[in-house]
C-alpha cells in the first residue's frame, strides 16, 4: 500500500469519530438542563412569556433536536457556528478566530520547548542509566509531574512578577506605551510576556516527554541491531545517536498528536491566569456566561483541530515507518 | 497466584525507593485527612475579623486567609475533599472503563467498533473542555464535580481492558468456562477481567493523583468546589487574589496538592513496577 492510499483510508476511518465530534458537541448542550437562553431571560425583569416564546423562535430552540442538529452542521460546514449570545451578538467563528492565533502560538512554541529540552534529557538519562543525573532527573521528573501548573503560575509570577518585579504578569502585551514602539520593541514586549506562559504550559510535557523518551531508549538499547551495531566496532556515540534515538523517537510522533487535547485544555488555566485573550479564555467566559453557541463552537473546533493533529502525526509516522503503511504490523 | 509469587511480589514492592516514598505519603495524607477533626489546631470555618491575612506564625502556623481562618486546619481538610474527589471519581471511570472495555474486546466485531469509536471521539475534547461544558449546566456542586471528572476519565482504563480481553478470549479456561454453561457476563467479568485487575490497579492510582488535580484546577477556576468549604483549590483562587501582599495563601495549597499527587504517581509507578516484570528490567 502506497502512502496515497494510506492518507485516504486514515481520512476514510475518521468520518465516523468526526460525527461523533459534532453530535457530542451538539447534545452535551442540549441534554444538559437548563433553557440555554434562561440566564439572559432570568436576568431580564420585562420578559415576558410571549417574549420568551419569540426569543426561542429567534434561535430556532422550538424546533425538535434532530432538526436543530442538522441545521447546524449546515452551519459548521460553512464555518457558520451561529451567534454568540452575549450581547455584541458576533458571529462564533469570528470569535474563536480571532482569538485561535494566540492560543496555537503559545501552544506551538512550549512543545519547540519541550522537545528542544525534554529529548536530550531522556537520552542522557538512558544512556547513563541508573547513574546521579539519571536519578536526579527522574525525581525532578515525578515532582514536576504532580505539580499544579497554575500554582507554578502563581509562583513564579509572584517571583519573577511581584518580588523582582523583572517580568510582566498579565497580557500579552503592554497596555500603555505600546502604540508608540517600534517593531523589535513590540517583538520584545511581547516575548517578556509570553515568557511565563509558554514555560508553564510546557512543565507538563516537559516530565511526560523526557519520561517518554528515557524508557524508549532503554527499551530500544536493549535491541539486538544495537548489540550488532556494537559488535561490529560502530563508535558509541553513532549506536546512540544514529542508530537508536531514530527508532526511539518514533513512537514520540504518536505521543505527541495525543497530547494535543490536553496542552489547549491547559490553556483554560493558564490564560485565565495570565489574562491572555485566547481560546481558553473564551472558553471560561462562555461558560461563565452560558453562551452556548460560543461553547458549541468552542467544543467542535478544538476537537477538530486534534482530529487533523492526530492524522498528521499518523502521516508522520508512516513516512518515518514504513511497517505501518505497507501494514505489516499486529492491530493495536 | 502462589504465596511465593505474591512474597516476590512485595518483596520487589518493597524494595522500590519509588513506591516506598508512594506508599508513605498516600498512607500519612489518608490518617490525616481521617482524623482532621482530632489534629486540626481550629475550626476550618471559624472566621476571626482580628486576625486576619496574618503571617505564619506560632499560634498560626502556616497563616491566616482573608477572613482570618487558619489556614492549616483548612489545609487538613481540604484534604479530605481531594481524597474523596480522587477516589470517587476514579472509580466511577474505572467502572465505566472496565465495563465498556470488557464488553468491546469480549464481544469484538461491531459492539468493539462501536466502542472504540466512542473512545476515539472523547479522546478528541481537551477533557477540562467537556467538562467545563456540563459544568456550565449544572450546579458546581462536589457531587457534581467527581460524577463530571468520572465521566470524561474512562477512556484509558477501557482501552487497557479491552487489549487484555482480546489476548486471553480464546483460553483454554474460558473455553472450559463456556462449556460449564456460565453466561457471557459471568465468563468476561468473574473469569477474564480478574487477569486484567493488575494494569487496572496501576491506572487507577495513576488515575487519582490526575482527578485531584482536574479538581483543584477546576476549585481554582471557581467552577468546582465553591467557598465556605475549603478545597485546596478554591484556597489557591485566594491566594491568587492576595498575590502581592500574602505569598502564605498560594504556597501552601499548591505544596499540599503536589504532595499528594506525587504521593499516588509514585505509588502507582511502584504497582508498575511490581506487577509488570518487563518495566522492571527497563529501570
Amino acid at each position: 500500500m502506497n502512502l496515497f492510499l494510506y492518507f485516504v483510508k486514515r481520512l476514510w476511518g475518521l468520518i465516523p469519530t468526526f460525527i461523533g465530534i459534532t453530535l457530542i458537541s451538539f447534545f452535551v448542550m442540549h441534554l444538559a438542563p437548563g433553557e440555554p437562553m434562561s440566564i439572559q431571560a432570568d436576568f431580564n425583569p420585562k420578559m415576558t412569556p410571549e417574549m420568551r416564546q419569540r426569543l426561542r423562535a429567534q434561535y430556532g430552540l422550538d424546533k425538535p433536536l434532530y432538526v436543530q442538529y442538522l441545521k447546524w452542521l449546515k452551519g459548521l460546514a460553512v464555518l457558520d457556528l451561529g451567534k454568540s449570545f452575549a450581547p455584541d451578538r458576533r458571529p462564533v467563528w469570528d470569535k474563536i478566530k480571532e482569538r485561535l492565533p494566540i492560543t496555537l502560538l503559545i501552544n506551538v512554541l512550549s512543545l519547540v520547548l519541550v522537545i528542544v529540552v525534554a529529548v536530550p534529557l531522556g537520552v542522557k538519562a538512558a544512556v547513563r542509566h541508573n547513574s546521579l543525573f539519571d536519578q536526579i532527573t527522574t525525581v525532578l521528573v515525578f515532582v514536576a509531574y504532580a505539580a499544579p501548573a497554575f500554582w507554578v503560575a502563581l509562583l513564579l509570577m509572584l517571583y519573577f512578577g511581584v518580588d523582582l518585579g523583572w517580568l510582566p504578569i498579565s497580557g500579552i502585551h503592554s497596555l500603555m506605551g505600546y502604540d508608540q514602539m517600534s517593531w523589535w520593541q513590540k517583538a520584545l514586549d511581547w516575548a517578556r510576556h509570553l515568557i511565563l506562559p509558554v514555560f508553564v504550559s510546557a512543565i507538563g510535557g516537559l516530565a511526560g516527554l523526557s519520561r517518554y523518551t528515557r524508557s524508549s531508549m532503554l527499551e530500544v538499547m536493549r535491541q539486538d541491531y544495537i548489540i550488532t551495531a556494537r559488535a561490529k566496532g560502530v563508535p558509541e556515540h553513532d549506536v546512540i545517536y544514529r542508530h537508536a534515538l531514530r527508532n526511539a523517537l518514533l513512537p514520540l510522533i504518536t505521543i505527541l498528536g495525543l497530547s494535543l487535547p490536553g496542552m489547549i485544555g491547559g490553556s483554560v488555566i493558564f490564560e485565565s491566569i495570565f489574562a491572555i485573550p485566547g481560546v481558553g479564555q473564551l472558553m471560561w467566559t462562555s461558560v461563565m456566561a452560558r453562551d452556548y453557541p460560543v461553547l458549541m463552537g468552542n467544543l467542535v473546533i478544538v476537537a477538530v483541530l486534534t482530529l487533523v493533529g492526530n492524522l498528521l502525526a499518523d502521516i508522520g509516522y508512516a513516512l518515518a515507518d514504513p511497517r505501518i503503511r505497507t501494514g505489516v504490523q499486529s492491530d493495536e | 497466584m502462589s504465596r511465593q509469587a505474591r512474597h516476590g511480589l512485595l518483596r520487589v514492592f518493597l524494595a522500590n525507593p519509588l513506591a516506598i516514598s508512594g506508599i508513605t505519603l498516600v498512607g500519612t495524607l489518608c490518617i490525616i485527612a481521617l482524623l482532621a477533626p482530632w489534629i486540626s489546631p481550629y475550626d476550618p470555618q471559624a472566621i476571626d475579623t482580628w486576625h486576619i491575612l496574618e503571617p505564619p506564625s506560632a499560634h498560626h502556623w502556616l497563616g491566616t486567609d482573608t477572613l482570618g481562618r487558619d489556614c492549616l486546619s483548612r489545609l487538613i481538610y481540604g484534604s479530605r475533599i481531594s481524597l474523596l474527589v480522587g477516589f470517587v471519581a476514579v472509580g466511577i471511570a474505572t467502572f465505566i472503563g472496565a465495563f465498556l472495555g470488557g464488553i468491546a474486546g469480549y464481544y469484538g466485531g461491531k459492539v468493539d467498533w462501536v466502542i472504540m469509536r466512542l473512545v476515539d471521539i472523547m479522546l478528541c475534547f481537551p477533557t477540562i473542555f467537556l467538562i467545563m461544558a456540563v459544568i456550565a449546566f449544572l450546579e458546581p456542586s462536589i457531587w457534581n464535580i467527581m460524577a463530571v471528572i468520572g465521566l470524561t476519565g474512562w477512556m484509558g482504563v477501557a482501552r487497557l481492558v479491552r487489549a487484555e480481553f482480546l489476548s486471553l478470549r480464546k483460553r483454554d479456561f474460558v473455553l472450559a468456562a463456556r462449556i460449564s454453561g456460565a453466561s457471557d457476563l459471568r465468563i468476561a467479568f468473574s473469569h477474564i477481567l480478574p487477569n486484567a485487575i493488575a494494569p487496572v490497579l496501576v491506572s487507577a492510582t495513576l488515575g487519582v493523583g490526575g482527578a485531584i488535580l482536574t479538581e483543584s484546577a477546576l476549585s481554582f477556576l471557581g467552577i468546582g468546589v465553591q467557598p465556605p468549604t475549603p478545597s485546596w483549590g478554591n484556597m489557591l483562587t485566594a491566594g491568587k487574589n492576595n498575590l502581592e501582599i500574602a505569598w502564605w495563601l498560594s504556597v501552601y495549597p499548591g505544596l499540599a496538592i503536589l504532595v499528594t499527587v506525587l504521593g499516588y504517581n509514585l505509588l502507582g509507578e511502584g504497582l508498575r513496577d511490581a506487577l509488570d516484570p518487563r518495566s522492571r528490567e527497563r529501570g
